[in-house]
């Protein structure tokens, strides 16, 4: 996903998570390699994916798990260029490739190639639709509606309400957007006045919201898709409204921004976005279909939510122009292959 | 008398020379590539890629530039996941009507006297609507039978090598031996004469523009027959890399100056140039840097065979 598009200087990554055993029990898959097929490096979401990927993964190579887990990310985020990568890896031999996907479907043509191969094909975060590979999908639109729960819990009377929506054409948006949508449906004391696009970066955000903002009644909330929330606030700020509750997207600045509200007037929001960790439970995932496991093709992983009360502790474990994250262990992946 | 190639033969050997270098290369690194599968997995995604150089080579070859062909293509690829898969009919007479529109172009640059780049940079951004509105989100289906052609495999050899051959003497004889083909570089080269001689500049133009929307559209398809669906975006990478391919490949800028074996052989050099790269594993950072640094060596190589030829 293609959240932030800019601030390449932090690696950061927070919230480290369960250290794996030490005890080399994973004999079965210790000579298999598997390849990391990454479209995108260029926000602090893809970097902070790409360094959690190397800290659990070369872990791993360490201990035995796997022969190698080597990420590769292609210059330009292009199906073509990306579908050529792919081949490559086929050709290099690699037992799984782990996909995070430019196009849900432009790229069947190569994951067809590799599963034809015997290659096991694991697609994450940007899933591909191939009937042959494996798929940990985000339910983004349950992200959307999540948020219109959270506000009818707390604005009961309800109010009117502007979208921060992210980059047009991209499913993601549609989905978040359509979970958003749901939700007004079902509590009908919000409106939806107002729609801007913030293509998941704060300055757009900020660009978008100052320009609709004069055209508005007021607004009681911002329903966002991460990456904008601290845009949307300065937006406010600088047109001397006061600043409605505008649901966060786990980047620093934004719950470093949050922090300083709360402690100032009490501010109350919610932060919810993916952790970029998502890269090591697909690889997790991948050393378990390689293991032999039984895994179905379909399977969903959680959001990581930033409540009023754990604020603190997730701030502190956010590096400056990172994303709050969390890194899985070989047993989260088992409890999500077993549906729990 | 010993031989010496003139800088004329040792020009046109440069862009097979440079692909034999980084096939060598590959094979070097990547040994598992000296095969029939190794082969097709490295070459498939080359022939989108060289009907686009194509068709580039065309609008080159009249001293225009075309900064559109890339949203052209992924709009072509939008039409062929969508309509021709589900009505043939349909599909094919919009693809028509996109030839058409090509060939307006050319008129319209030429009547008007309008810079070729201004005008295929505003079509790129109305190629890339239109892609938008028939495919608002990736997705739709490779008619099957495009996909039979393009994962059809042909004994001996990928079915790539035998297409871009067959599909570079093709134009090369259309383009470098025929009558009508001198014409047409000629309006490339000198206009003024060309005109005198009583031959239509317009025409010249527009059957060169209607030939680059006709690669153009074969790129679109034979792209889908390897992705299997499309996406609007799928092919913005096309405008660069197909100018890249025509220079790489022993055309020049200006002067109707062109080579379509040579241009096929350039897609294919820059095809495998960005897998030699990722074997060697070297860093995405890096990657387009030294996509560069390969394209300025052969381009500097040409310099000095140039020289050496003036001498």
């Amino acid at each position: 996903m293609v959240h932030f598009r800019k601030s390449l200087l932090s690696l950061g990554v927070a919230a480290a998570v369960a250290a794996m055993s030490q005890t080399s029990a994973f004999a079965d898959t210790s000579d298999k390699r598997i390849a990391l097929s990454n479209n995108y490096a260029g926000n602090s979401w893809r970097q902070a994916m790409l360094t959690s990927w190397e800290k659990i993964t070369s872990a791993a190579v360490k201990d035995g798990v796997v022969a190698a887990a080597d990420a590769f990310t292609t210059a330009e985020n292009q199906v073509t260029e990306q579908a050529a990568q792919i081949q490559n890896l086929i050709l290099q031999g690699y037992d799984a490739i782990v996909i995070n996907a430019a196009s849900p479907d432009a790229l069947n043509g190569a994951v067809e190639e590799a599963c034809a191969a015997g290659i096991k094909v694991i697609s994450f975060d940007g899933i591909v639709t191939a009937p042959c590979a494996w798929r940990i999908a985000i339910d983004f639109k349950q992200m959307g509606k999540e948020q219109l729960i959270y506000l009818a819990e707390h604005m009961p009377d309800g109010g009117n309400l502007l979208e921060i929506r992210g980059l047009a054409g991209v499913f993601v948006d549609d989905e978040i957007s359509a979970g958003i949508h749901e939700g007004v449906a079902e509590n009908s004391q919000f409106k939806i006045v107002g729609s801007v696009h913030g293509d998941w970066a704060q300055d757009v955000a900020q660009k978008a919201v100052a320009g609709i903002l004069p055209s508005l009644p007021e607004i009681a909330g911002v329903v966002t898709q991460g990456g904008d929330g601290y845009g949307a606030a300065q937006a406010f700020k600088a047109a001397g409204r006061p600043i409605p509750l505008i649901i966060m997207g786990n980047r620093q600045d934004e719950l470093k921004w949050w922090k300083e509200q709360k402690d100032a007037n009490g501010y109350k929001t919610m932060s919810v976005s993916i952790a970029p960790g998502v890269s090591t439970l697909a690889f997790w995932v991948a050393q378990q279909i390689l293991d032999g496991a039984d895994v179905p093709k379909d399977l969903t992983v959680p959001f990581l939510r930033v409540d009023q009360d754990d604020l603190e502790e997730k701030l502190a474990g956010t590096e400056e122009g990172s994303v709050a994250n969390v890194e899985y262990a070989l047993e989260d992946a088992k409890k999500v292959i077993a549906g729990k | 008398m010993t031989f010496v190639p003139s800088a004329r033969l040792l020009r046109s050997l440069l862009p097979a020379f440079s692909l034999t270098v980084i096939l060598i290369a590959i094979f070097y690194l990547q040994p598992r590539a000296m095969s029939y599968f190794g082969l097709n997995l490295l070459l498939n995604l080359a022939l989108p890629i060289a009907f686009a150089t194509l068709a580039q080579m065309c609008v080159i070859a009249v001293n225009d530039l075309d900064l559109g062909i890339g949203a052209f293509v992924g709009f072509v690829a939008c039409v062929g996941a969508t309509w021709l898969n589900e009505s043939p009919v349909l599909g094919v007479a919009v693809l028509a009507l996109c030839i058409l529109a090509y060939a307006a172009l050319g008129a319209l640059i030429h009547l008007r006297n309008l810079p070729s780049i201004v005008v295929t940079l505003g079509m790129s951004f109305f190629w890339l609507g239109l892609a938008l509105l028939v495919l608002p989100t990736p997705g739709g289906k490779a008619p099957e039978w495009v996909r039979a052609v393009m994962t059809f495999k042909a004994p001996g050899m990928p079915t790539t090598i035998y297409a871009s051959a067959m599909v570079a003497i093709l134009v090369h004889f259309a383009l470098m031996r025929s009558a009508y083909g001198a014409v047409v570089r000629g309006v490339g080269g000198n206009p003024r004469s060309v005109e005198r001689a009583g031959w239509s500049i317009l025409k010249a133009k527009m059957s060169m523009y209607a030939l680059a929307g006709f690669f153009g559209v074969l790129s679109g398809i034979s792209l889908i027959g390897l992705t299997t669906s499309a996406d609007a975006n799928i092919a913005l990478r096309y405008t660069l890399l197909s100018i890249a391919g025509v220079i790489l490949g022993g055309g020049e800028f200006v002067g109707g100056r062109i080579s379509p074996v040579g241009a096929v052989l350039g897609a294919m050099t820059l095809t495998l140039a960005a897998s030699f790269l990722s074997f060697l594993r070297i860093s995405p950072d890096w990657q387009i840097g030294a996509q560069g640094a390969i394209l300025i060596i052969v381009l500097a190589l040409r310099v000095l065979i140039n020289r050496a030829g003036k001498k």
